[in-house]
């Protein structure tokens, strides 16, 4: 039982937590692909900054004296996330606006997010500088070890606090997005105007009105994900930078476009990750009393090694484009 | 149109002096070689970008992989490696890729014996599995014993332009292979692809340790022209060397870059860049027109690639040491872009002007902010609200966003460039 043990710690706690992540950044991507019809780079940096927003918060309320019973981070998140959605609007606003009603061609928006990537990058690494920052300096991250000598264990279930909260603010989150889309009128709307643009225009949908929600609920939702990635690692300018093309292979795998199908390739990819550098002779060790003298295991039996973890994606990514470019769900045809 | 293009340039001149006046001759000259490298790889986008319309985010993965065919190239022989059993070791995994790909290509072939649909599909993926583990197996062990008895690989001591000139082939190869799988897919998707692709590239660059040095770093690559200290041997001062050392690899990088353009710039004018054009304006069109869009797209993609690869081998040439990790794609994928958005896609000299405009602006961000700062932090302590800390590093960021304000204001107020493509309408 110690190897099952194992395999959860490894791959289902860590996979999860990842595919959290992914899945709340894809979920942003996929609207603004459904609704604006170009890929947004600049999702990355809605992350970093919402998680920067969080941060400043949290130290602000530590200076007052607050003291809760969770991490700050998660409690100061809806502010944060409201600050993220006033900035969302205020660059579509400023950047992306002006070139739509130009008629630009998307390839020009996707260049122009690039643009506000860079430009946000910058600000961000000239207040903060290149170094990182933790959530925990005053504060202690809790981490639960439970017991399962019970089912004959010899190792503890471990598991730290902020991971169990993301994974219960994720699935909140997603039950949410799914009453808002299949519930209320403006979800609706949203649904109409990513199937088809001008009948939805056509039947009396005011698309500037969900033109400004989808930025309101994707910059949300990305300092969501961008907060709950520097609570469980650290705080740092390119934290999200870095993770974006794994955020675009979860939105595509699933079928840009596709809110559910987002969710599903983000978990997907997290899971994959975490899958393919999981070292199998840990598990299969027992094998190794059975097998004859030349077929023992190896010390690491991975699929690939461990710093090739973030590549995983991009190779899923790749076969996803070649085989099936409207992703499992169905999105937006290439 | 001329006379705007000879306006900017005679600017850019005066741009040039003015660095020359305030940062020093070393520096600019530096910098002016560089910026040669950068306008071939700026040539490289333009083709793709401005003659096919084929949306190249990879740019990075094609630069490491000239850096990469320098390096291996000129980098003087290793002897501890090939009195070892690498070679042998690495010629079996050889063998065992040889195998894989046969095993993979014949169960794509697997229909001719009568397997169809789902049974086709599982023993596909099983054959890539199967010929990925034999690979494995092989390399692994070869991997560890040379990083174990040699270091690495080493070079093959050739000349270094020889080493360019594959740095283009390895370029064109792997070009060939990205583009065989992802020029059909529609724009944004491809960008998508195509920046994978370069993190896979760079990825395996990076840990490849026993190929490459991975993180180690390799230095010094070889110039392919007289070093500075050549010429102090020779009797020359210090900075007399310096210069005549640059001044001739700067030399040598224009002509390449010469020879590019008027390649470039003849085959544009002719037929076939008549036939791009066509294909870039509206593909649908030229398709029916007879043309193999397809075939045509992946020759581009191809062309450019090699000029980027070219480019990136001069410029680990110049620097003389090859480090993985320092590849960025800000520095080498975004900024080729900014390059070519502001000078005019479509245009050679656009694309030279920009990329010569864009790299000095790079550079120069840096120590302009420094100075930005250092007089608005003694104008803050000066009213007592105290000096800004670590004024070094935060201005060496401030060339991020300058960079991003750049683009968005390019996109904004001149979306054609400073030099726009010329449209020839003859009656």
């Amino acid at each position: 039982m110690t190897e099952l043990v194992f395999f959860i710690n490894q791959v289902v706690i860590s996979g999860a937590v990842l595919g959290c992540i992914y899945a709340l950044g894809a979920v942003g991507i996929t609207l603004i692909f459904g609704i604006l019809r170009f890929a947004h780079f600049a999702h990355s940096e809605l992350m970093t900054s919402g998680a920067f927003f969080a941060f400043l918060l949290a130290a602000l309320f530590a200076s007052w004296g607050v003291v809760t019973p969770i991490p700050l981070g998660f409690v100061v998140l809806p502010i944060a996330m409201v600050m993220s959605a006033i900035l969302a609007l205020g660059i579509d606003k400023g950047f992306y606006a002006p070139l739509r009603k130009r008629g630009a061609k998307p390839v020009i928006l996707l260049i122009a997010s690039i643009g506000v990537t860079l430009m946000v990058q910058g600000l961000i690494r000239l207040f903060f500088g290149a170094g990182s920052w933790s959530f925990f300096e005053t504060e202690t991250k809790e981490i639960f070890r439970i017991d399962t000598s019970a089912i004959g264990s010899t190792r503890p279930l471990v598991i730290t606090e902020p991971q169990l909260l993301m994974i219960v603010v994720t699935i909140i989150s997603v039950l949410a997005l799914h009453f808002f889309l299949t519930r209320s009128r403006l979800g609706k709307a949203m649904r109409a105007m990513a199937d088809n643009a001008d009948l939805a225009q056509v039947s009396g949908i005011n698309t500037a009105l969900v033109v400004r929600v989808t930025w309101i609920v994707a910059g949300a939702l990305a300092c969501m994900a961008g907060t709950m990635l520097a609570l469980d690692v650290t705080l740092k300018p390119d934290l999200a930078f870095n993770i974006i093309i794994p955020i675009f292979a979860a939105a595509i795998v699933g079928g840009l476009g596709q809110a559910y199908g987002a969710i599903a390739g983000g978990l997907l990819i997290g899971f994959a990750e975490s899958l393919a550098v999981f070292n199998w002779t840990m598990v299969l060790r027992p094998l190794n009393a059975i097998l004859p003298e030349w077929m023992q295991l190896p010390a690491t039996l991975a699929l690939v090694p461990t710093e090739y973890k973030l590549t995983v994606a991009f190779v899923i990514l790749v076969v996803v484009l070649l085989v099936r470019p409207t992703g499992i769900f169905k999105g937006a045809s290439s | 149109m001329i006379r705007r293009s000879l306006t900017l340039f005679a600017g850019l001149f005066v741009l040039i002096l003015v660095i020359g006046w305030f940062m020093g001759l070393p520096f600019t000259s530096s910098r002016l070689v560089e910026a040669a490298a950068y306008s071939l790889i700026a040539l490289g986008l333009n083709i793709q970008w401005g003659y096919g319309g084929l949306f190249n985010f990879g740019i990075m993965g094609f630069l490491m992989l000239g850096g990469f065919a320098v390096t291996f190239m000129s980098y003087p022989v290793n002897p501890a490696f090939w009195d070892s059993d690498g070679p042998w070791m690495l010629g079996r995994a050889l063998i065992a890729f040889a195998a894989g790909a046969l095993l993979v290509i014949g169960a794509r072939k697997s229909d001719r014996l009568g397997i169809r649909g789902g049974w086709k599909t599982f023993v596909t993926v099983l054959a890539w599995f199967v010929a990925y583990c034999i690979y494995r197996s092989q390399l692994d062990p070869a991997a560890a014993y040379i990083e174990a008895n040699a270091g690495f690989v080493g070079g093959l001591g050739a000349h270094p332009v020889v080493g360019w000139l594959f740095g283009g082939v390895l370029a064109a190869v792997i070009a060939f292979i990205v583009g065989k799988i992802a020029l059909g897919l529609r724009t944004d998707y491809l960008a998508i692809a195509t920046i994978g692709i370069s993190e896979i590239i760079r990825a395996l660059i990076k840990n490849m340790d026993w190929l490459t040095r991975g993180t180690l770093t390799v230095s010094p690559i070889p110039w392919p022209t007289p070093l500075p200290q050549d010429y102090q041997a020779g009797g020359s001062d210090m900075v007399s060397s310096l210069l005549l050392a640059r001044g001739g690899f700067l030399l040598l990088a224009l002509a390449v870059l010469g020879i590019a353009i008027w390649l470039i710039s003849r085959a544009y004018a002719g037929p076939w860049g008549r036939m791009m054009r066509a294909i870039r304006d509206n593909h649908i069109a030229s398709a029916s027109m007879g043309k193999n869009v397809t075939a045509r797209q992946l020759e581009i993609f191809v062309f450019g690639s090699v000029l980027m690869g070219i480019g990136g081998a001069m410029l680990v040439s110049f620097t003389q040491i090859f480090d993985p990790s320092s590849y960025q794609p800000i520095n080498h994928t975004f900024l080729i872009w900014v390059m070519i958005i502001v000078g005019g896609a479509g245009n050679n000299w656009g694309a030279v002007f920009g990329a010569v405009l864009i790299w000095l602006v790079w550079v120069v961000s840096e120590p302009l902010a420094k100075v930005i700062f250092d007089f608005a932090s003694t104008w803050s302590t000066h009213i007592g609200w105290g000096a800004i800390p670590d004024i070094e590093s935060r201005s060496a960021q401030m060339r991020v966003f300058v960079l991003g304000l750049v683009i968005t204001i390019a996109l904004r107020f001149a979306p054609k460039g400073l030099i726009p493509e010329v449209v020839r309408r003859d009656a």
